[in-house]
């Protein structure tokens, strides 16, 4: 493969990334939310093989492997489960103001382009035009998170979240360090296992997953 | 032994018999006894301490290897320090042999174990204050004292008034520690440089030089710290509400000790640490001096509650040292160092006076209290016959605050004016105006300090019983109480005949701080006659005076005892109503009148008649209700606007919470965006 053929092909992949960023963006169904999000990991996947063979940093093989691993099977299957459990997978969440949300998601795709831009001009490495996908992809995890009212779609924002540092870790130096990257690993999980302990709490005691209801939970004076 | 050993081991006889008493709770009968007399040795030995420090001008320091590493405490015993530990010590010692009778009156109410403990600790802090050598053992100090006195206000806490009180001392406390906890901080980093910690010590800030601005900020730092303390109007607000709640023998402590501590922090930082001051520093401390003298007067004549009366005149003797305190500042920075000494040791006089008198009359009125359970006057009455000990103590009390021969007050109010009258020597337009109106208005204070007092006796202890319930079980109080009255008596006595040994041995303060002294010019004609300026000018012989009321008293026994038949008792002529009841006395409210109607416009008062008769007209009224109340206008004009502002800020502020998940991503979010827009 040459390497224009590579830096095509990542660019490809960093697109349908953002493509599914703002797909959960705007996605209101919870199942839809889980697909789109393994979808999201097995590009991440995808991507991070391709920078591997093509660097020959071959450590970035087993990162892609753990990604695929953990967000394509592992963790859409614990949510999946934990959604059956709690007998949620019919609801649909109402969302505040579509268009207004895309709106602020576009704007902050622009702003990461300005952000990287110096980044951009310095570095030699091939992925690099990829780093201000990655960096709207983080941000807009994080839009999700603040848009969102159920508590599986803000934890769902909160691995895209992840997903989108993973991605700008590999996009910025080839990846982080195998035990760096096997600790994050590890650390998804056990977050995983936590928030699955917490929606049991919060569905038992507020009969809903929606945290608004926690707003009741401040004292008023 | 050298008086730094000395007072240690004051000090640490304090701490230990502290530590002793949670274990003797069980025993609090034997706890009682044991305790206060171990106080009371350990404050004798203060006194020694101090009294020995004085008398050989020696200035003995110590550093103890205890607190952080690297910061140990600095302890240092120099005269100013022994005088101190002098006042402390002498009332302690009363107040403590008091109180081997006075808690006794509380066993089988409730435990006392935390009083004594408290009691203990907040002596042992009030010591340590005065030995402390360097900021971080003073604050430590400072902090254990205010501490141990919270607790004890707090003592009887099933009430909420008590709680409020409490509440109230704590936050003014508190203020004034942080006020003085900065202006340490600022001394101490411009000695040392602000990367250094070596700066803490007293010694480093004698030798820093300041510049005249951040000089005037630590002064008036620490001033206003102190002065939360002190009770200076306008921060006195917490002094009539703690005094009257707390024990009788810790209202003693409070208002004749506690407050003197902050005297001694206001001379150590003016006179010690920072030195070179200019005139208008000791202006304001002359006019807020002046102000809470007035003001202090005029609100403790219209208090009804004896302890409550007593806290008030705190204020106004606070005043007047504080008027002491300022004329010797303006004295020292126009280098008068002979009358800054006269300011300054009719000041520190007034402080050991105060303590002593005003010790006496808390523990009067605790005696009152614990002989009838009230503490309204109105309530009161011809107690002269049920406690014939107490009330006699109690008027030598009287007697000496309203500043009357023979006793200590007169003396040192005496010197105060002896300053006054000295100062149109001084060369600022501003002081020449400013002078004769506070020479006044001390004048007036003294008056209306007359007044109060034989409103407050004459009430409690004159006329007949006018309570609801009978007098029939009021009993005068124990030995051990009488015994620190008369102790505290007698000592008022002493310092009011023999002033001239006591200005003598203060002279070594003055001296050392700014090189002026009196005693050779105020004992010039020997110990009768005390002449603080020159002969020409003024003189007073405490005991000529004394001799001359004693003859007199002595002329007057006699004229009307020699005669069997001259003293005659009959019932009052009842001017033919034929049914006097002791509620037609003159009461407190009524002879406070005519002073409450000339300065009505500084009280919020709010007066009630109500009639109470079938057509609601007076003719043809039943009884009346009368209804005052008084406030302090401090409370709305400074108080309630701070306290509704900062209700308001919190509310605001308390508006960011707003207990939505998504609101607090958001924060974080639109943080992060910003700074990666402004730092990126």
């Amino acid at each position: 493969m040459s390497n224009a053929l590579v830096v095509q092909l990542n660019m490809l992949l960093a697109a349908l990334i953002l493509l599914t960023s703002f797909a959960l963006l705007v996605q209101r169904r919870i199942f839809a939310i889980l697909h789109i999000f393994a979808w999201q990991g097995f590009f991440l996947g995808l991507s991070t093989a391709i920078i591997g063979y093509a660097t020959g940093v071959h450590h970035l093989y087993v990162s892609s492997l753990l990604t695929l691993g953990m967000k394509v099977v592992l963790l859409p299957y614990i949510l999946y489960k934990l959604i059956h459990k709690l007998k949620i997978h019919r609801e649909i969440e109402s969302m505040i103001n579509t268009p207004a949300t895309m709106m602020v998601g576009i704007a902050l795709v622009i702003f990461s382009y300005h952000l990287t831009a110096p980044i951009r001009q310095l570095s030699s490495l091939m992925t690099r035009s990829t780093l201000a996908l990655a960096l709207a992809t983080v941000m807009l995890g994080l839009l999700m998170m603040v848009t969102r009212r159920h508590a599986v779609s803000q934890i769902m924002g909160f691995l895209a979240m992840e997903n989108g540092l993973f991605f700008a870790a590999t996009s910025a130096t080839y990846g982080m360090p195998m035990v760096v990257e096997l600790g994050v690993a590890l650390d998804l999980l056990i977050a995983a296992f936590i928030f699955g302990i917490f929606f049991f709490h919060i569905n038992t005691t507020f009969d809903s997953l929606d945290v608004e209801q926690m707003a009741k939970l401040k004292e008023t004076d | 032994m050298p008086p730094l050993d000395l007072a240690g081991f004051s000090v640490l006889l304090l701490l230990f018999t502290a530590a002793l008493s949670p274990f003797l709770s069980r025993w609090e009968r034997f706890l009682i006894p044991l305790a206060f007399s171990l106080a009371t040795l350990a404050s004798f030995t203060a006194v020694l301490a101090g009294f020995l420090t004085l008398l050989h001008g020696t200035n003995a320091a110590a550093a103890i290897a205890l607190g952080l590493p690297g910061l140990p405490f600095n302890l240092r015993l120099d005269p100013l320090a022994g005088f101190f530990l002098v006042v402390i010590g002498l009332l302690s010692t009363f107040v403590s042999i008091y109180s081997i009778g006075y808690v006794r009156g509380y066993l089988g109410h409730r435990p006392v174990t935390p009083l004594v403990l408290f009691y203990l600790l907040f002596l042992a802090g009030m010591l340590m204050v005065v030995l402390a050598d360097d900021a971080y053992f003073f604050l430590l100090s400072w902090e254990l004292m205010a501490a141990a006195s919270y607790f004890l206000v707090m003592f009887e806490d099933e009430r909420a008034e008590n709680r409020r009180a409490a509440y109230i001392y704590l936050l003014v406390a508190h203020v004034g520690a942080i006020a003085i906890l900065l202006s340490f901080g600022v001394m101490a980093g411009l000695a040392s440089g602000f990367d250094r910690f070596d700066g803490y010590t007293f010694d480093a800030m004698r030798s820093a030089r300041l510049s005249p601005e951040w000089a005037a900020a630590a002064f008036f730092l620490a001033f206003f710290g102190f002065s939360a303390k002190a009770g200076v109007i306008p921060l006195h607000v917490w002094l009539p509400e703690a005094h009257p709640v707390a024990p009788s023998n810790v209202s003693a402590l409070m208002s004749g000790v506690m407050l003197k501590t902050s005297i001694y922090g206001m001379v150590r930082v003016a006179f010690d640490l920072i030195r070179d001051f200019p005139w208008w520093w000791g202006g304001i401390v002359l006019v807020f001096g002046l102000l809470s003298a007035v003001l202090g007067v005029l609100y403790a004549l219209m208090q009804h509650d004896l302890k409550r009366l007593l806290a008030y005149h705190s204020v106004e003797n606070i005043g007047i040292i504080l008027i002491g305190l300022g004329l010797a500042m303006i004295f020292t920075s126009f280098h008068f160092p002979a009358l800054a000494a006269l300011a300054l040791v009719a000041a520190l006089y007034h402080t050991l006076n105060h303590a002593l008198f005003k010790g006496l009359l808390f523990m009067g009125a605790g005696a009152v209290i614990h002989a009838t359970h009230e503490r309204n006057m109105e309530e009161m009455g011809g107690l002269i016959h049920l406690l014939p000990w107490t009330s006699a103590l109690f008027l030598i009390g009287c007697v000496s605050i309203s500043g009357l021969p023979p006793f200590n007050g007169f003396v040192s109010e005496w010197l105060t004016f002896q300053a006054f009258l000295l100062s149109p020597e001084l060369p600022h337009p501003l002081l020449k105006l400013l002078v004769p109106l506070g020479a006044a208005l001390l004048a007036l204070t003294g008056a209306l300090a007359a007044a109060c007092f034989v409103k407050a006796f004459g009430v409690t202890f004159l006329g007949a019983w006018r309570g609801h319930r009978k007098a029939t079980r009021i009993h005068e109080v124990g030995l051990s109480m009488r015994l620190g009255m008369a102790l505290a008596a007698a000592s008022c006595l002493a310092l009011g005949v023999l002033p001239t040994y006591v200005i003598g041995w203060m002279d070594i303060i003055p001296e050392r701080l700014f090189g002026g002294q009196i005693a050779s010019s105020a004992g010039k004609f020997g110990w009768m006659w005390l002449t603080p300026y020159s002969h020409e000018r003024a003189s007073y012989s405490g005991p000529v005076v004394f001799c001359g009321i004693l003859a007199v008293v002595a002329v007057a026994y006699l004229l009307l005892h020699v005669r069997g038949a001259a003293i005659r008792r009959a019932p009052l002529w009842d001017c033919g109503f034929e049914r006097i009841t002791p509620r037609m006395q003159y009461t407190a409210n009524a002879f406070a009148m005519p002073i409450r109607r000339i300065f009505g416009f500084l009280f919020a008062i709010r007066e009630e008649v109500e009639i109470l008769s079938p057509r609601n007209h007076a003719v043809t009224a039943e009884r009346f209700h009368y209804r005052l109340r008084i406030r302090d206008r401090f409370w709305n004009w400074l108080y309630t606007p701070l306290a509704v502002a900062a209700f308001w800020i919190a509310r605001w502020v308390g508006k960011l919470q707003q207990g939505r998940i998504q609101v607090y991503l958001l924060y974080s979010f639109v943080t992060l965006i910003v700074l990666l827009a402004f730092l990126g």
